[in-house]
């Protein structure tokens, strides 16, 4: 499903490219190395990353049709395993691959931006704020009523990720310090997924990268530190992980162009318009 | 069987090996993939215990109960529906409306599981969590009704087939006697068609375990045991789409082979049943 759901966005960024024929923010120069090639290029795993894989082939696809780009989620461990394997041409992932990982499929790392995992609730709800033993002792369902936290006399219902998930990893290790997560909590399979459940229950609790919070879901101080751009980027929340593109050995072709547009200026830019921390 | 002379016929023979062996080719596979874990004599453990990773447990019993609690729940439902439908169709509406009927229903099977799925994700779980009163509304409860809808028009165009092959002279024979049309479709239609009907039954059953986009998006995915119906649960069809993404040589990966070896064989089981059954049915008359 979230494989159409983004295949389908793609569809609808590049119709509606055809229909304004807008032309985008970027700087011609950073699209230049584009002009003369064709084909296609396959991206897959991550979903924190997909914001940012849309917009830069939106802006590929605007500046040459003849390149096409499709973006799939399925999370870290798939975007490191068929990245490794060769299914695809670049693999995303939100966590840094295992040295394993690294020596037995010879990849190679692109960090491009930084990003924050940080807990969201329901706008409705009344706690905004916990400390990390509290989200440790929610999320091991040692809490389990969000009236001791001094919310309404309700169940928390707790979401998280599927264990493949570079964002489950970092909260896991970070947020909640390898503390356990109830075999009960609803499991959900990306980023867009998250906030969408977290979005429609007023008594949940999840967590998703810094990069995709918007008004639908309160973002939860951890620790009095709110998640958010200026937080993550001084680091004084700590909850935050690098975000990578793989390739299996040196990229090449399509692959390296689009890996170079994503660290030009125009790329970066588009990193933080999204909501992410540029590396540059 | 005659043997095959034209060059047509060669073709369809071809045709038929080839999906028949894919059919063994597939179960083969999962076998081959499976068997390390099954010559450890791991089999009755990842059958029995439940999946926690972190522990190195990686049984699936949570996500076959999950299965076999969600189908039968799910049939439980669409079963008298799809009876009741096929009567509608058959006898009780006038002419015009039956086509009409039938012909939505045809519609229906088409209808891709992942669109059912998201409606219900916006106008089912927020009702089921509200009329709850705790838990996220994504529960075994919230999935079965949805999971009913999906099987009933497979079930309902068996159950059609089936009555309309019960020959004239038997109704005409009730319509003599005076018998009113639910007279003749309890005490005629029924018995005679009672064949067809399990064979749709059966189908409606395979469909309902082997579908993964209803019970992913809506019966929560937490693989604790199941202990409730308003509790968050994982199928094993979710359960697979879950794991893949994990890496092919991490204990999970391999895992999810059994889980496949399980859902191949409980099908195979239930369509051996099948033909079993009309095997034995047509052979009593």
């Amino acid at each position: 499903m979230k494989k159409g759901f983004h295949m389908l966005s793609l569809i609808g960024a590049t119709a509606l490219f055809l229909l304004f024929s807008i032309t985008g923010g970027a700087a011609a120069s950073d699209l230049a190395p584009f002009a003369e090639q064709e084909g296609a290029l396959r991206v897959a795993g991550g979903t924190a990353h997909i914001p940012v894989m849309k917009e830069a082939a939106k802006q590929i696809i605007q500046s040459n049709p003849k390149i096409q780009i499709s973006i799939a989620g399925g999370g870290s461990g798939l975007g490191i395993k068929q990245a490794g394997e060769g299914l695809i041409d670049i693999g995303n992932a939100g966590r840094k691959p295992t040295d394993e990982e690294i020596s037995k499929y010879d990849l190679k790392l692109f960090k491009w931006a930084i990003d924050g995992v940080g807990a969201v609730v329901h706008p409705e709800n009344s706690v905004k704020s916990l400390s990390s033993v509290q989200l440790q002792d929610i999320y091991s369902e040692k809490i389990s009523n969000w009236k001791e936290l001094g919310g309404t006399d309700r169940q928390i219902n707790l979401y998280t990720r599927d264990e493949a998930s570079g964002t489950r990893k970092v909260f896991w290790k970070k947020a909640l310090s390898k503390g356990e997560i109830s075999a009960k909590a609803n499991v959900v399979i990306s980023n867009g997924a998250m906030k969408t459940a977290v979005a429609g229950d007023p008594f949940a609790i999840g967590y998703i990268s810094v990069g995709h919070m918007d008004p639908s879901v309160t973002p939860i101080a951890l620790d009095g530190v709110a998640p958010n751009l200026d937080t993550v980027r001084s680091g004084e929340y700590k909850v935050a992980r690098g975000l990578y593109s793989l390739s299996k050995g040196e990229p090449s072709g399509l692959a390296k162009l689009f890996l170079d547009f994503i660290f030009s200026p125009s790329g970066q830019k588009i990193v933080a318009e999204k909501g992410f921390i540029p590396v540059r | 069987m005659n043997r095959p002379h034209s060059f047509t016929e060669y073709i369809f023979l071809t045709a038929a090996v080839c999906s028949g062996l894919l059919t063994a080719a597939v179960f083969i596979f999962l076998f081959i993939f499976s068997l390390p874990l099954l010559q450890n004599g791991q089999l009755t453990d990842l059958l029995l215990s439940s999946w926690a990773p972190d522990k190195g447990m990686y049984g699936i019993y949570p996500m076959l109960s999950t299965s076999l609690t969600l189908a039968c729940l799910s049939l439980a439902i669409s079963f008298p529906v799809s009876l009741g439908c096929s009567f509608v169709i058959t006898a009780l509406a006038p002419a015009r409306l039956r086509r009409f009927l039938l012909s939505m229903v045809r519609l229906m099977t088409g209808i891709p599981t992942v669109v059912y799925s998201f409606a219900a994700l916006f106008l089912l779980v927020p009702f089921m969590r509200n009329i709850l009163g705790q838990g996220s509304g994504m529960c075994i409860l919230t999935a079965a009704p949805v999971l009913a809808l999906l099987i009933a028009p497979t079930m309902i165009i068996f159950f059609v087939g089936s009555f309309e092959k019960v020959p004239r002279s038997s109704t005409l024979a009730v319509d003599a006697l005076g018998g009113s049309e639910i007279q003749k479709l309890l005490y005629v239609m029924i018995p005679l068609a009672w064949p067809g009907i399990l064979n749709g039954l059966l189908l409606g059953f395979g469909r309902a375990m082997g579908d993964t986009m209803i019970s992913l998006m809506l019966a929560g995915n937490s693989a604790s045991p199941l202990n409730s119906l308003t509790q968050s649960a994982r199928s094993l069809t979710s359960h697979i789409a879950l794991v893949m993404a994990f890496d092919f040589d991490s204990m999970e990966f391999k895992s999810i082979f059994v889980c496949g070896l399980v859902l191949y064989i409980f099908t195979a089981i239930l369509m051996l049943l099948l033909r079993m059954s009309t095997l034995c049915f047509s052979g009593k008359r």
